[in-house]
């Protein structure tokens, strides 16, 4: 994708937020420091999770999702943490989910706001301390922040 | 605020070790301080920021919550039954509001 047209999707998005320019839209990097400081810096392999999402929302202040993530659910292999993240978003992170065995199976769903065409990364913890990520491209007609929240 | 503006749905009775489905929806703004009134003037954010499962006493599913989750938060998960007890959940938001809906749920033998 051309620089100007992420730029200028993100002059429209900052736009409507209707803001002064005290708000700044995360950045890719900004996610990327965000995983940083979830993994510790440790490696973030690619596999085990599944993230699911529209390829095209129509609507970005509600974007169902779900994740996904291969594991056994036992009380010695399990999944410790899913962190939902944005490259688009004010804020990079959008929620994290604490579980273990107790949850039997290790998926998760939601509605995000998406406040502008990004990738949407899923990064899953495991219990033996390895990090897994996935991650979706989402085309967003409506824009999270337009009007009604 | 009232237990109404939460609801959750799981079954109420399970199988050893099965694993059920779990969907809660709370009514809220989600607002994210973002935007601003008619007059103007900057919304202050409300957000909820926690959600907590707690089952028979034991915290067994959390959730932190930004901006990016949209009004009305929604979620759906498992848990595995695993013992007859009481489900809580709990929402807190960030001005000190918190709503808990118990559900119980028997493990058949």
């Amino acid at each position: 994708m051309s620089t100007r047209r992420q730029a200028m999707t993100r002059l429209l998005a900052g736009a409507c937020l209707g803001f002064a320019p005290a708000i700044v839209l995360a950045t890719p990097a900004m996610r990327d420091q965000a995983i940083a400081e979830l993994t510790g810096g440790r490696p973030v392999g690619n596999g085990k999770v599944t993230l699911t999402i529209p390829a095209i929302a129509e609507n970005g202040l509600s974007v169902y999702t779900t994740v996904a993530v291969d594991s056994p659910m036992t009380e010695t292999n399990y999944v410790r943490a899913i962190h939902l993240l944005s490259e688009e978003n004010p804020i990079a992170r959008l929620a994290s989910f604490r579980l273990g065995p107790d949850a039997g199976i290790a998926q998760v769903s939601t509605n995000i706001r998406l406040a502008a065409s990004q990738q949407v990364t899923a990064l899953a913890e495991l219990s033996d301390g390895s990090f897994w990520q996935d991650s979706k491209p989402v085309v967003v007609t409506l824009a999270a922040c337009i009007d009604g929240g | 605020m009232a237990l109404a503006n939460a609801r959750v749905s799981m079954p109420d009775r399970a199988a050893p070790g099965e694993v059920v489905e779990v969907k809660a929806l709370m009514r809220h703004p989600m607002e994210t301080g973002y935007r601003l009134d008619a007059m103007g003037r900057p919304i202050e954010r409300h957000i909820v920021e926690r959600f907590r499962v707690r089952y028979d006493g034991r915290e067994v599913f959390s959730i932190d919550l930004t901006q990016g989750v949209a009004a009305n938060p929604f979620f759906a998960f498992f848990l595995k039954a695993t013992r007859t007890g009481k489900v809580t959940f709990i929402w807190e938001d960030d001005r000190g509001e918190v709503t808990t809906v118990t559900k119980s749920l028997t493990v058949t033998e």
